[in-house]
């Protein structure tokens, strides 16, 4: 007899938390408005018009999504794998400084191979980084945890004092205005290193999209990874393996699989991940690195992932809704004259997380509960 | 030039970057004994500076500034304890949405009270002890002991009082031994009739109250006004100390005050010294993963911490 399967009202409960949290956030958000004096409704309506009602709107939260799918890719894919990668940051930072530094000294190379390899240092300066946590976690045990955070602060120390040394020299107008450069930055990467902007494509096919809006070729690496995130954790052996470990590494351990390698390469290609931001910061948008482009992206990742459910498709749908909230809070600040500062999706973010977390477990003891009732 | 940087200054100025370290990480330490990870401390520090900052501009009174930040440590502790510890959610995420909502509510208020990120303080706390006697006068003994010892804001002797405290209750009380039980052994805890639950919630409003009071002396008593961010990874810094003070009280001021030492010489070395000033910074976070991978006096955590308490039932 063929089992049919019965719609589980709970299972789906359970898939659309993340939605749940959202809604209860913006509605704490909207009581946080009408404390400020403002009507929610409106700006609300603000926001999501400016952000998804055109297409110059689209761009830019295509954007700020970018590198968001690449962090929350990296906790993800860490995640699958029962580790806890909250080093994006770092492994962003040292996976773009070495691009960056790529880009700026390799000048004379043609586009079709530097931009291949600035992308491929981006990739190897995060695995890197996200090797030494991975190791230590395989051979002595130590909490990748701590290990990433302290190596957060030690990349940021580090790419601080490699910023310094190749310090761009002071352009023209700055001697002869006699003024420093207020925040250091490194000198600009090639021209034949910098990704075009999705313009390029849309004019291409005669689609009326403006030129300045500054999403890039790095938002389309974005999606292939995030295929390519797929593809090896549900069609691969290495990805079998590395979702055995996480289910339960005893057990895969019994079963033959390394659980050391697989905690060494979860953590490798996770923090390759992270450090193709690079490829969105410097490459398409900013042409040198600069510390503050990258403020809490690495950290935004952990949010993107968990609302994602650490899945590949619902990190690029939880990065896109990121990409809306910063673009649209930008654009609310603007346009109620800072009396809305855009510090508030920040906090919406931030309790978006707690009420997924929160509703996840809510849903669990419910399911649970039920399966002893029945 | 040996003189000019080892004096009694340098030492008072160790002690001053070592207290919010030092009261940051005994929050950890309270936190993770009872088997809680508590890496929203950043974000508590960060929000206890804001606080401080407010509360004293507004009434003038920057001891009711100090009480304030202490209070939405506390605040901000009870939501993690709920996540946590009712809710069973994973303590990282808990943390981090803590540190991002720190990040996010402390410049949002900024604008909104005060129209800037940058809030000068109005009203400092006084310098508590020894008044100091004038270059010159006296023997220079007693003036260089007056320095480093007798002459700090009263945070700090609080801070000292606050350690010597907390070790007594962790070690040598009925409470620290159920509190460390319930972060070794809960099981065994429970069935000892020690409300598991109770414990930790009280334990993590501590460490909230902990940190908040360090980010009070860091924007009144450090840097007299706040600055967004200005936490700036002490946060971090202080689970560093924790890690390496092994969990313990006094050697977590032990490993703050390490790192207070590193911070000063690296403030007064800026430019004298060889190695660049960044290599300096990365010594706590080096050493915090050294201590935990090297074999010979290696850190273990509290055995359950991390993990949420789940009552056996039937």
């Amino acid at each position: 007899m063929k089992s049919i399967k019965k719609f589980d009202y709970y299972t789906l409960l359970e898939k659309i938390t993340p939605l749940i949290a959202v809604v209860l956030a913006l509605l704490v958000g909207a009581i946080v408005i009408i404390l400020i004096g403002e009507n929610p409704i409106d700006v609300y309506k603000l926001l999501f018009s400016h952000a998804i009602g055109n297409r110059d709107g689209w761009g830019n939260v295509l954007f700020r999504a970018t590198p968001l799918i690449f962090t929350g890719l990296t906790v993800a894919f860490a995640f699958r794998c029962g580790l806890f990668n909250i080093g994006g940051e770092g492994q962003m930072y040292i996976g773009s400084f070495l691009a960056t530094w790529v880009g700026f000294t390799f000048t004379n190379l043609p586009a079709f191979i530097l931009i291949p390899l600035c992308i491929l240092s981006a990739a190897a300066g995060g695995a890197l980084w996200a090797a030494v946590p991975g190791i230590l976690k395989a051979k002595t045990g130590v909490h990748e945890v701590i290990v990433t955070i302290m190596m957060n602060w030690i990349a940021a120390s580090l790419t601080f004092f490699l910023v310094l040394k190749f310090k761009a020299p002071p352009t023209e107008e700055m001697i002869a205005a006699g003024v420093k450069q207020m925040i250091p930055h490194t000198s600009e990467i090639a021209e034949a290193a910098r990704l075009p902007r999705l313009y390029t494509i849309f004019k291409f096919l005669n689609i009326d999209f403006p030129a300045y809006n500054q999403v890039n070729m790095s938002f389309l690496i974005a999606v292939g990874v995030a295929i390519f995130a797929y593809y090896i954790l549900w069609k691969t052996n290495l990805g079998y393996e590395i979702r055995a470990v996480g289910y339960s590494p005893l057990a895969a351990e019994y079963g033959g699989i390394s659980v050391a390698k697989n905690i060494v390469l979860a953590m490798v290609i996770s923090g390759a991940f992270a450090g193709l931001v690079g490829t969105n910061e410097v490459m398409g948008y900013k042409y040198r690195w600069r510390p503050e482009i990258f403020t809490g992206l690495g950290f935004n990742g952990i949010a993107v992932a968990l609302l994602g459910k650490n899945h590949p498709l619902g990190v690029v749908l939880a990065a896109i809704l990121f990409g809306i909230l910063n673009y649209g809070g930008a654009i609310v600040n603007i346009f109620t004259a800072g009396r809305i500062p855009r510090e508030l999706i920040m906090i919406l973010q931030a309790v978006i997380v707690i009420f997924v977390v929160i509703s996840d477990e809510v849903v669990k003891r419910l399911i649970r509960q039920r399966r002893k009732i029945l | 030039m040996f003189g000019d940087i080892f004096n009694a200054q340098f030492v008072a100025s160790s002690i001053r970057v070592a207290v919010p370290l030092a009261l940051a990480g005994l929050g950890g330490v309270f936190s993770e004994r009872s088997g809680v990870i508590n890496i929203g401390l950043e974000g508590m520090i960060l929000t206890g500076a804001f606080t401080a900052v407010a509360v004293t501009n507004f009434t003038q009174n920057p001891w009711a500034g100090v009480l304030g930040a202490i209070l939405v440590g506390i605040l901000l502790g009870l939501i993690h304890a709920v996540t946590c510890i009712t809710f069973k959610a994973n303590q990282i995420v808990s943390g981090v949405a803590i540190n991002l909502f720190a990040s996010g509510i402390t410049v949002f208020f900024s604008w909104l009270l005060f129209g800037e990120t940058q809030i000068m303080v109005k009203r400092n706390l006084p310098i508590w002890g020894m008044p100091l006697p004038n270059i010159g006068e006296g023997s220079t003994f007693v003036r260089n002991i007056i320095v480093m010892f007798a002459h700090h804001s009263p945070l700090v002797y609080l801070t000292i009082i606050t350690f010597i405290l907390a070790h007594l209750i962790l070690f040598k009380t009925p409470f620290g031994l159920r509190l460390r039980s319930v972060g070794e052994y809960p099981q065994a805890a429970d069935t000892m009739g020690v409300n598991i639950i109770k414990m930790r919630y009280m334990a993590v409003m501590t460490s909230g109250a902990l940190a908040g009071l360090a980010g009070s002396f860091l924007s009144l008593e450090q840097a007299h006004f706040f600055v967004k961010e200005m936490s700036g990874g002490r946060g971090f810094i202080a689970l560093a100390a924790m890690i390496f003070g092994k969990w313990t009280p006094l050697g977590t001021a032990g490993a703050a005050l390490l790192f207070g030492v590193g911070e000063a010489l690296a403030m007064r070395l800026q430019g004298v010294l060889a190695i660049p000033v960044q290599f300096i910074h990365m010594v706590p976070y080096l050493l915090a993963i050294f201590v935990l991978v090297s074999a010979i006096g290696r850190a273990i955590p509290p055995a359950a911490d991390g993990i949420p308490y789940e009552k056996e039932i039937g």
